[in-house]
């Protein structure tokens, strides 16, 4: 590890900390601890180490971002909030990293199903409180990376997801975080613990008006055995953002895990997603990210096999135009005890300019020597062979490429189940692309 | 409707076409034949606009107009349609939006409304029964997963929904099998009529069995080196192209 100079924000802490939740239990304060320790003693991660070779952070020392104290939202600003939360789904908001009573939609939740702040659960009653004690921090250790560390010691709040043993919830539950002040600082620690047997979709909507700030959000999720979740990630975050976040799945025996990452905003986005995986468990985790103008968006995935007959299915697609860049770095590590994994990871990358670029680094780490695993990787522009063949039926040149793009980004998109989101994932796809000669209902 | 005069072609620096003369009238269909490397693909690719092609000299008009100037998304909105020997997949399209879109750029050159969605449909569904296919196929992505026969029955079925003035079939029989070859026969027989000019691009005497042609050329090394009647295509069946070859050479 690199020497680093003392962070500016760890000056800052003393500070902040009277004011974070769970003062009074011992053993957050100690994770809180640790945290910050770690944080002090590396700063943040450096392009000199693997996981970091390709996005460089050292931005976030040289722009200071202070915590916000205030989840006010103006009338302008409600509007964008709006604009995301889904009319089916259960909402619960967060503004500039609190909780907003007053913006949630969490009626007639079924009996037993927790939705809640993370700072409300820390604060309040003994049995939720050991759920924490017992789940938060267990996915993610803060030693995994200086942000984690950083997310740790300095989250104000998050969200609080627990579905009891059987239970199928007929709706989705929706997280949505919006940040709304400029240079603010939005640090958020969710929680989602899905019991034996039951189903749930959760979906996390990042979203931020037109400013710059920094969001950081570490997601835990436990699935547990024959439970399913689906999970998706919609970062729409202000193009002058900075977004770090990371979702770290723990799965139990026979549990089953889909996420869909759609990564579309932020100036400089990461996300981090790792599971772990039992036995005959099944993760799918799919991605989509779309850069425009100078774009920076990374994606890192690991999926640790850890136990016999888990099936991993793994699809990354990015389209990246102008100045952007993508990363993709996907680790499928197989330990040696993880005989007869089958796994497949895919990363495909669509570029529209000369100036955009992909980085991607598949990697296989396999000691079990009875094993499925395949991947595979490519980095094109459209097809010209197809362009001629769609003018060839009378579609024009421009029309050809905007529709070969969607069609590219579009089978991501179409692997949505819930139509509501469909729509909004779709819309946010047209935004970012020229739509000319492309009809929205054209599949 | 379509006159050749004289075209020479280049790919690179080599010259693959060496003065080409044809003329195609409205209600005619035509034949050409020859031996692979004759040029034969390359005349269907620069009358439908791909790239990587140089004209170098002569003239190609359709319609009074200057084939060679459009673009080739006009080419095809003025009625000139390419069914290529290797359709392509394009994965994520379907093949029922990109008729719709297809048709829809047609009317729009030439000043018409968008097509009704219910007679869009209906018109479509018995074109697709016109060629045996399943309507199942509309809804998959253009030409993905179709085996060769499937995707030949599919640029005919856009033929027959475009309904172009000028239909140039490249290689259209290649990797039929008999019984499909009839149904693409049968449809291409059904859009014969007196104001639309075939232009048949075949190695083989088999599909000219199942489509008439009213002239036979034979294409060699970049030169038409002889043209006739449909029975010129049975002397070639007989005796092979070298005895033309031979001719072109000397």
């Amino acid at each position: 590890m690199n020497a680093v100079t003392t962070s500016r924000y760890v000056a800052e802490y003393d500070t902040l900390a009277p004011t974070l939740p769970g003062q009074s239990l011992s053993w957050l304060q100690q994770l809180r601890k640790d945290a910050l320790a770690k944080f002090s003693a590396n700063g943040f991660p450096s392009p000199r180490e693997e996981e970091w070779r390709y996005t460089n952070v050292s931005v976030l020392e040289k722009k200071l971002f202070a915590p916000s104290l205030n989840p006010s939202i103006s009338q302008t600003d409600t509007e964008a909030l709006k604009a995301q939360q889904l009319d089916d789904a259960w909402s619960i908001v967060l503004i500039n990293g609190h909780f907003s009573a007053q913006h949630s939609r969490l009626d007639r939740l079924p009996a037993g199903v927790t939705v809640t702040s993370m700072a409300v659960a820390l604060g309040e009653t003994q049995k939720l409180a050991s759920l924490l004690e017992t789940h938060l921090g267990q996915v993610v250790k803060n030693n995994e990376h200086s942000l984690v560390a950083f997310n740790t010691a300095w989250f104000t709040d998050g969200v609080l997801v627990h579905v009891p043993a059987k239970q199928i919830l007929a709706k989705p539950i929706q997280i949505v975080h919006i940040v709304t002040e400029t240079d603010a600082m939005a640090t958020m620690r969710n929680l989602i613990i899905v019991d034996g047997m039951a189903e749930a979709q959760v979906i996390e909507t990042f979203v931020g008006t037109d400013n710059a700030y920094l969001t950081s959000a570490v997601t835990e999720v436990f699935v547990g055995s024959n439970a399913h979740l689906t999970l998706t990630k919609m970062q729409v975050e202000s193009e002058k953002a900075y977004h770090f976040g990371g979702t770290y799945i723990k799965q139990a025996k026979d549990a089953r895990f889909t996420h869909h990452n759609f990564a579309f905003g932020g100036l400089l986005a990461r996300s981090d997603i790792h599971t772990d995986l039992d036995q005959a468990s099944e993760c799918e985790l799919n991605g989509l990210y779309l850069g425009i103008k100078r774009q920076h968006i990374d994606n890192h995935t690991r999926i640790n096999h850890l136990k016999p007959y888990a099936i991993s299915r793994e699809m990354y697609k990015g389209v990246l135009d102008d100045r952007a860049k993508g990363v993709f770095q996907g680790r499928v590590i197989v330990a040696e005890d993880a005989q007869k994994t089958d796994s497949q990871m895919n990363n495909r990358n669509l570029l529209l300019s000369d100036d955009a670029e992909a980085d991607t680094k598949p990697q296989l780490e396999i000691y079990a020597d009875d094993v499925k695993c395949g991947h595979g990787v490519t980095v094109g522009q459209l097809d010209e062979k197809s362009i001629f063949y769609l003018q060839s039926r009378s579609v024009d040149e421009e029309t050809a490429r905007n529709m070969l793009t969607f069609a590219f980004a579009n089978e991501m998109v179409d692997k949505i189940k819930i139509k509501s989101l469909h729509d909004k994932v779709l819309e946010q796809v047209l935004v970012r692309f020229p739509q000319e000669g492309v009809e929205k209902d054209w599949l | 409707m379509l006159s050749i005069k004289n075209l020479t072609v280049n790919v690179g620096d080599k010259q693959i076409l060496k003065g080409i003369n044809l003329e195609i009238k409205a209600g005619e269909i035509h034949a050409i034949m020859g031996p692979n490397g004759s040029g034969k693909s390359t005349l269907s690719h620069v009358l439908s606009g791909k790239a990587g092609y140089e004209v170098t000299g002569g003239s190609v008009t359709y319609q009074g107009k200057d084939l060679l100037d459009m673009p080739p998304e006009i080419r095809a909105r003025e009625g000139v349609f390419l069914a290529f020997q290797y359709p392509v997949e394009i994965p994520g399209v379907s093949n029922i939006y990109l008729l719709k879109a297809a048709l829809n750029a047609v009317r729009k050159h030439h000043g018409l409304s968008e097509v009704d969605a219910m007679d869009f449909l209906t018109l479509v569904k018995h074109k697709v029964k016109l060629l045996e296919m399943n309507e199942k196929f509309l809804y998959r992505a253009v030409n993905e997963g179709f085996s060769g026969g499937e995707k030949k029955r599919n640029e005919i079925l856009q033929m027959a929904i475009l309904e172009p003035k000028l239909c140039i079939l490249d290689e259209t029989d290649s990797g039929l099998d008999i019984d499909a070859l009839k149904v693409v026969a049968d449809g291409v027989n059904s859009l014969r009529s007196n104001d639309r000019g075939f232009l048949m691009i075949t190695h083989y005497q088999r599909l000219l069995d199942y489509i008439k042609p009213d002239y036979v050329h034979v294409l060699a090394n970049g030169r038409i080196v002889k043209s006739g009647g449909p029975e010129l295509a049975l002397e070639l069946e007989e005796k092979g192209y070298s005895w033309l070859e031979g001719q072109v050479a000397a």
